[in-house]
């Protein structure tokens, strides 16, 4: 029977999300059908990931309302619905920002994700690229009404690659789900439950299994970051750059965070969303702890050219696309170049050569200064 | 005359020959000393600079200081604010991680370990003071001292910060008298 109900099936449904109509097959979710038009009819998702499967449905960030369920039910549906685990029917009305009531349970949502979160973003790493900042700037309010102190975590060390920041945590379960679906085992999970619950392997293990360092590209607040870049420097001040290298475990197409030629941080290739990019041939583009961890060398790369970022992002400040420098006129009028009188490292202390950042693991303490200041006297 | 006029103050000159008292000159001389003399008499328009200084107005913006806390800990975290706001580009800072015995010093888990402004480039623009997340930085009606060299111009941390008001109390309620005293004013 379910076979003749197939067959009956029209090939494409038609959905509208916010009056933009748009043919998808069956079983997309509301949420792809929406990013297939794209824009701002786009709900924004804190959980959802689209290369981890089952992941979704826990934030409540992509909350839509269904204002006709479909061409042979058109009764709305009461409540307000998921978008990335409600699949479209046929003739389904959805309305995003045109809905108030949508509009009104998301900052409502973006409330309660920021009630127990420490808005330390002056000190987090993920500050600049962090969907949390991006959601609660778009859609959130002014305050909080929250009296009571925040939750807060004994901290734990789970290892050298990775740091965690339990605080910051918004429960999402993509971290789970990443160790889950790419490592041969995980390692950690969710402890406790309810308002307790938190992000732990079973007594103080260590992630170090190969892939693992992929929870870091697919945390969306700054619970998870990359221990060999921490603290190195703010996003925006570091230059994204496509680059490659053969790799026999990962595909080896990554981004690199340049300072100077200083390789600080290396991240899988991001798509429009915020998610590691999935290549035409279907493989997603996550990378191995050995590529992201090891390989801190401008020459273990080919690099590919500067990767493509948005304008509207903070990460897009001062680089310019197609600059044109004009020209220097001094050495045609001199016939030679000029003398430089001062070298700006003799004045300053900043960006001091001598200190390669992206050749330590950790993050910079007094210790890596001071060892300069003896060295030097 | 195509001269466009921008006010009635213009007079033609007087081109008439010159009469007896005039021609002896002595008394042109007399209306120009007495035009000198005046101003002995009126309020001086200078000041001795650098034993008596002007009023400036509170929202005056001058050297940059950065601030601790009550507990004499910095403040500022090098999260890159005022880097990033800064149009002269004249910030610049590395941060580093807080040891455990160093939690008299710093307020939070990061701190700016290196922290200059480059006072060549700084244009007092107090959008650094604006973008501030943590209190850290502010403009003070100081003025900015001079230097003969590019050198003596960038500022380092040390130069920047105020005093501890755990080990240098004086100077510190020296400061803050200076602040207050302001504030009064």
């Amino acid at each position: 029977m379910s076979e003749e109900i197939k067959k009956e099936a029209p090939k494409k449904f038609t959905v509208t999300i916010d009056n933009i109509a748009i043919e998808v097959a069956p079983g997309t979710t509301i949420l792809q059908a929406a990013r297939m038009i794209g824009g701002d009819v786009v709900p924004p998702t804190m959980c959802y990931y689209t290369p981890l499967k089952e992941s979704g449905g826990k934030c409540r960030t992509c909350l839509v309302e269904v204002s006709k369920g479909s061409e042979k039910d058109p009764r709305p549906m009461p409540k307000l619905v998921a978008s990335c685990r409600t699949t479209v029917m046929d003739g389904m009305e959805v309305k995003n920002i045109t809905s108030e009531r949508t509009l009104h349970a998301r900052q409502g949502v973006v409330e309660f994700l920021l009630i127990n979160h420490p808005l330390d973003c002056p000190v987090c790493d993920q500050a600049g690229e962090c969907d949390l900042q991006d959601l609660s700037f778009g859609h959130g309010e002014g305050g909080s009404r929250l009296d009571f102190p925040k939750r807060t975590f004994t901290k734990h060390n789970i290892g050298p690659y990775i740091q965690l920041h339990m605080t910051r945590c918004i429960m999402c379960y993509r971290c789970v789900f990443a160790a889950d679906q790419l490592t041969k085992e995980r390692e950690h999970g969710v402890l406790d439950r309810g308002y307790h619950s938190e992000i732990a392997t079973h007594i103080e293990k260590a992630l170090t299994n190969d892939f693992i360092g992929n929870v870091i590209d697919v945390c969306p607040v700054g619970a998870l970051t990359d221990k060999t870049f921490r603290f190195k420097n703010r996003v925006w001040f570091t230059r994204p750059e496509d680059a490659h290298r053969d790799c026999d475990k990962c595909c080896g197409k990554v981004t690199l965070w340049k300072r100077g030629d200083d390789v600080l941080r290396v991240t899988a290739r991001k798509d429009q969303w915020g998610e590691v990019q999935t290549y035409e041939d279907g493989t997603v583009g996550w990378i191995c702890n050995e590529c992201r961890f090891e390989k801190k060398n401008t020459n273990d790369w080919v690099i590919e050219g500067p990767t493509n970022v948005s304008r509207h992002s903070i990460k897009s400040v001062n680089h310019y696309i197609n600059m044109l420098k004009p020209k220097e006129t001094i050495p045609d009028v001199m016939g030679r170049n000029p003398k430089l009188l001062m070298d700006i490292h003799d004045v300053s202390e900043v960006n001091d050569p001598s200190i390669k950042l992206s050749k330590i693991n950790g993050p910079a303490t007094s210790k890596t200064f001071n060892k300069l200041i003896e060295n030097k006297e | 005359m195509s001269q466009i006029q921008f006010t009635n103050r213009a007079k033609a000159v007087d081109r008439s020959p010159l009469n007896f008292i005039e021609r002896l000159y002595i008394w042109n001389i007399l209306i120009g000393m007495f035009i000198t003399i005046k101003h002995f008499f009126k309020k001086k328009a200078t000041i001795k600079y650098p034993e008596q200084k002007r009023e400036v107005g509170t929202a005056y913006r001058g050297l940059h200081i950065l601030n601790r806390d009550e507990e004499g800990r910095e403040r500022c975290t090098a999260c890159g604010l005022c880097a990033v706001a800064c149009p002269a580009e004249a910030i610049s800072m590395e941060a580093a991680e807080r040891l455990p015995d160093e939690e008299h010093l710093y307020r939070e888990e990061k701190y700016a370990a290196k922290y200059e402004i480059n006072m060549l480039r700084c244009i007092f623009c107090g959008l650094c003071e604006e973008a501030c997340p943590k209190d850290a930085i502010y403009l003070s009606h100081t003025f900015t001292p001079t230097n003969y060299h590019r050198k003596g111009m960038i500022y380092n941390k040390e130069d920047l910060l105020i005093p501890n008001p755990t080990t240098q109390p004086e100077a510190f309620a020296k400061a803050k008298g200076l602040i207050d005293d302001k504030k009064k004013k």
